[in-house]
């Protein structure tokens, strides 16, 4: 298909210029040169026409599951409707084109937003200040793992050099701390699947720098010894960093502050409906109380007497984890999404995220999906169920069967404690009808899972079920065309 | 409209289910006597019975019409001109890119966990690493950082765990953000950084004088081509040789624009290069979302990469091709606190775009267009160079599309803020930190920018110029 010569765009050359300056390979010392022919160093890029171009991302988008095609529960990511209206907001020129570099005088519109940003997500965290800086909920973690460890040095603490972290945390978090040079030590949930704060307590010593925690936990359950948690931790002289990856079942009911908690991110790409992008971009800002204020990665966006600034007097702060900034358009959708919700609407939002997911799973075969820690609890956004179909790798089975009726799977195989797990969050999104068949899909397929019927799954999908160990030979990683 | 802490009334068009007897019945189900009783578990003395603080919601009519007021009262193109560069820069985006990145099957789908419905994206961020490892001329690359300064950042912190050293070289003449952003991502680690000189009359280092300072404890050296005053550097095939004999690892920051006229790092010996891929499709975004390029020369070298990898593979039945995640044991999600990184979240739109926009460039427009740049950039200079008490371009090195202007006694940065006053953006001052021994500021001049254009940005610079 591709032809030679052939262009789906190709940048106008002024003639007036063109005259003047000659041949532009001449600026260009010959050894330096990418040789346009010949030679082993040509481009060799397929050559389209931009029909042909469309053709091929459009067939693509058509093989690819999505929120808008529809119910897409994975746990733990809170996939829930992006509002149109912010990529409008979001296209705008005054977004697109604004350069991270220019002068702050001339971006006040922009700026004051994301500072108004700052001061909402302080509201809603019980934190005293954010950096907006933080690309990811991932570099959220390192930065404040990152300020934990120069807090800690600062008051010579060095010495402290353990964190804790609950079995049933997210990867990132041990993968967090162990960037941050910290030992990871690992606090058992037990039975009830949430961490007692008598066992932290055993576990706290002179060596724990801090501990990370996410509430609701992986499990969808509430930490109900949270408060007692961060003051054995506090007594051992360390600090509570709070993973806010589950922040969509606590708006307006709880905040992290509240908890004990000195250190809070936030996925907005999850809690503030910001689009996940196929599996990127978000924005992970990180939030502190005050005594951590001066650590925050900069810049941050401050207002001074003549505007907003970015601001990068701070005296202990960790550094820049990011070039340039943050991720602005996607703090920008999160601040039209709450803006409009509101206070009240926040707050309806967890409600009704946590009726979702409590709802949906009292329709489920307790039998079949058994709930396998915290027996006779509530659950907070999501649930998580061990499928028992009296074979291994029932719930990959499960999940690729549920693709065949146009939703998507639950996360499987995590949170690591529960076997043949599925973690399912339906999200304050999805309407009540959706809830019912998404169940009695689950319902129907652990029948035939249990009575070998169910066969080769998925069979309605653009492929079939794809091969992912042959897939692990590295000599794999890129085509010629 | 709702009460505080009882907000479940009314209904909102994000909330489909804010309906009494829908929440009435699904209670029922759940055996629960309110939705408050849900919540019964928070302790009752950490409840936030005030309720929060914010504004109450509004419409989508009212809030789109704030923020838009909001951000058309920035200065931006195409009401003024922007010649900012620096790591972000000014580039068209062709429409059939926009196109394709704005279509919700991509945007609102997530990692591709189950590969039987996501093969589009699985595709789409396959091609771009092929793509990717062509321009760069590089054997893997992942499907996308965070940006290209916290890719550094990994690609210094991988150096050292793969040599197992403690001293890492950076040119001193890389973007200073880049280098905050390295120092942040090391600072956990033993790993002393070193400030490689930079010579002020070509704007570009001398490699050959250096080379003494490479030796067998060295774990790697960071350069940037083009460097941050727009400058290629040269004598980086020596270098890698050197480096190579010690056994460190060669690391290279690219703009990736670049390559389509200058040779690509793979073919001088970078192990790692790691790169912007901002220019390939992507708004400047006020400084993000923008995509980190993260790639490898040696396969074996794959396996300590951090970020998410995809690959060819088939169904399992049969030899009909398929793409799925590969390599995952290196990531965060099973290795925990072994994984080589613990990035999670990526910038895969951004990657489809880059793809998107390098198909739609191909061969013969990508490299026109690395000719149109190369042709405006150097037009620039040499008009600039006909501004009174103005030294165009500063340095003697060969350029790309950036390049450093001196000023005769004003200062940078009220050279820069003039500018902006009359519309055209420009002239980042280069901080003093460089000891340059003069007031200097940066210009970025791309295919965007029209002879009219750059005669007025020479008419605005010498006036801001004047004292
Ligand atoms: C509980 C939890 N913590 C942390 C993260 C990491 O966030 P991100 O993917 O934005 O880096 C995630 C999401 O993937 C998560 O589910």
């Amino acid at each position: 298909m591709s032809r030679k010569g052939r262009v789906g765009y190709i940048p106008p050359l002024d003639p007036k210029i063109k005259k003047s300056v000659g041949p532009p390979s001449s600026y260009i010392p010959r050894e330096l040169r990418r040789e346009d022919d010949g030679g082993g160093d040509a481009l060799n890029l397929p050559e389209l026409s931009e029909l042909q171009v469309l053709r091929h991302y459009n067939r693509l988008s058509q093989m690819n599951f999505s929120v808008e095609l529809g119910m897409y529960p994975l746990g733990s990511c809170t996939m829930k409707y992006n509002p149109k209206v912010s990529e409008m907001i979001a296209s705008s020129d005054g977004m697109r084109h604004a350069h991270p570099l220019q002068p702050e005088e001339t971006v006040q519109g922009l700026l004051s937003v994301l500072h108004e940003l700052g001061e909402m997500l302080s509201e809603i965290t019980g934190m005293h200040r954010f950096s907006l800086s933080t690309a990811a909920g991932a570099q959220g973690e390192f930065a404040g793992v990152l300020m934990i460890r120069k807090y800690l040095r600062d008051h010579g603490l060095s010495e402290k050099d353990e964190i804790l972290v609950p079995d049933s945390a997210h990867g990132t978090n041990p993968a967090s701390a162990a960037m941050g040079g910290f030992k990871v030590v690992k606090v058992p949930s037990g039975e009830s699947g949430l961490v007692s704060a008598k066992v932290v307590k055993e576990l706290a010593s002179e060596s724990t720098a801090g501990m990370m925690f996410t509430v609701p936990n992986t499990l969808g359950l509430f930490e109900g010894e949270v408060v007692e948690v961060s003051k054995a931790v506090h007594d051992a002289g360390g600090l509570m960093y709070y993973d806010g990856a589950n922040m969509n079942a606590l708006l307006g009911k709880t905040r992290p502050g509240d908890m004990g908690f000195d250190i809070v991110h936030l996925n907005l790409h999850k809690t503030f409906a910001t689009p996940h992008g196929g599996g990127g971009p978000g924005a992970g800002p990180v939030g502190v109380t005050e005594r951590l204020a001066e650590y925050l990665p900069v810049p941050v966006v401050s207002k001074g007497k003549s505007g907003y600034y970015l601001d990068y007097d701070l005296k202990q702060t960790v550094g820049r984890l990011k070039g340039f900034v943050g991720n602005s358009a996607v703090l920008l959708r999160a601040y039209a999404y709450i803006r409009l919700l509101g206070a009240d609407g926040l707050a309806s939002v967890s409600s009704l995220a946590v009726l979702a997911a409590n709802y949906l799973w009292s329709l489920l075969d307790s039998e079949a999906y058994p709930v396998t820690h915290g027996k006779g609890m509530r659950r907070k956004h999501e649930t998580v169920v061990s499928v028992r179909s009296g074979l291994p790798g029932g719930a990959m089975q499960s999940a690729k069967a549920l693709l065949d009726y146009g939703v998507h799977a639950p996360t499987v195989y995590f949170p690591l404690i529960v076997s043949e797990a599925l973690m399912i969050e339906p999200t304050e999104s999805e309407p009540v009808e959706f809830l019912d068949e998404y169940a009695s899909a689950l319902n129907r397929i652990s029948r035939e899972l249990k009575e070998g019927r169910l066969g080769n799954v998925p069979r309605n999908t653009s492929v079939g079920r794809v091969d992912e160990v042959k897939a692990s030979h590295p000599s794999t990683l890129k085509v010629r065309w | 409209m709702m009460k505080k802490n009882e907000p479940l009334t009314g209904s909102h068009p994000l909330l489909p289910n804010l309906d009494q007897e829908i929440i009435d019945e699904m209670l029922l189900k759940i055996g629960a006597g309110s939705v408050e009783e849900l919540f019964s578990d928070i302790p009752s003395d950490i409840r936030l019975k005030r309720g929060l603080r914010l504004p109450e919601g509004q419409s989508e009519s009212v809030v789109r019409r704030d923020l838009q007021s909001r951000l058309a009262s920035n200065k931006t193109p195409p009401n003024s001109l922007c010649f900012l560069g620096g790591g972000v820069w000014p580039h068209y985006i062709p429409a059939a890119v926009e196109s394709v990145v704005s279509r919700q099957e991509f945007y609102t789908s997530y990692t591709p966990y189950q590969p039987e419905i996501s093969q589009g994206m699985l595709q789409a961020l396959f091609e771009y690493q092929s793509l990717m490892c062509d321009l760069l001329g590089m054997e893997a690359c992942n499907s996308s950082m965070y940006d290209w300064a916290s890719a550094a950042g990994e690609a210094a912190r991988m150096a050292s765990k793969v040599t197992g050293r403690r001293r890492f070289l950076l040119c001193g003449d890389i973007g200073p953000t880049r280098l905050e952003v390295i120092r942040a991502y090391v600072s956990p680690m033993d790993l002393e950084l070193e400030s490689l000189p930079f010579d002020v009359r070509s704007g570009a280092t001398d490699f050959s004088a250096l080379s003494s300072r490479i030796t067998s404890d060295v774990a790697g050296v960071y350069v940037e081509n083009p460097n941050y005053f727009g400058v290629l550097e040269e004598g980086l095939l020596d270098l890698s040789a050197r480096l190579h004999e010690k056994g460190g690892l060669l690391v290279v920051g690219v703009d990736p624009l670049s390559l389509s006229i200058v040779k690509p790092p793979g073919k001088y010996g970078a192990d790692i290069v790691v790169g912007e891929g901002q220019p390939l499709g992507i708004p400047m975004n006020y400084g993000g979302p923008h995509l980190g390029i993260f790639a490898v020369k040696d396969l074996r070298l794959a396996r300590s990469m951090p970020g998410r990898l995809i690959g060819m593979t088939s169904e399992k039945d049969s030899e009909q091709k398929a793409f799925s995640m590969v390599l995952q044991t290196r990531e965060q999600h099973i290795r925990r606190e072994g994984a080589t990184s613990n990035i999670c979240t990526n910038q895969s739109l951004m990657a489809v775009a880059a793809s998107c926009y390098l198909a739609m460039l191909g061969k013969t427009g990508l490299r026109r267009l690395g000719e149109v740049i190369i042709s405006n950039s150097h037009y620039a200079a040499k008009r600039l160079s006909r501004v009174d008490g103005v030294a165009s371009p500063l340095f003697k090195g060969p350029f790309f599309k950036e390049f450093a202007v001196g000023y005769e006694g004003t200062r940078a940065v009220s050279v820069y803020r003039k500018l902006a006053s009359k519309g055209v953006l420009g002239g980042y001052p280069i901080d003093r930190g460089f000891r340059l021994g003069r007031e200097a500021g940066l210009f970025c001049v791309t295919e965007v920018h029209t002879h009219a254009d750059i005669e007025r940005l020479a008419v605005a610079l010498g006036e801001a110029v004047m004292r």
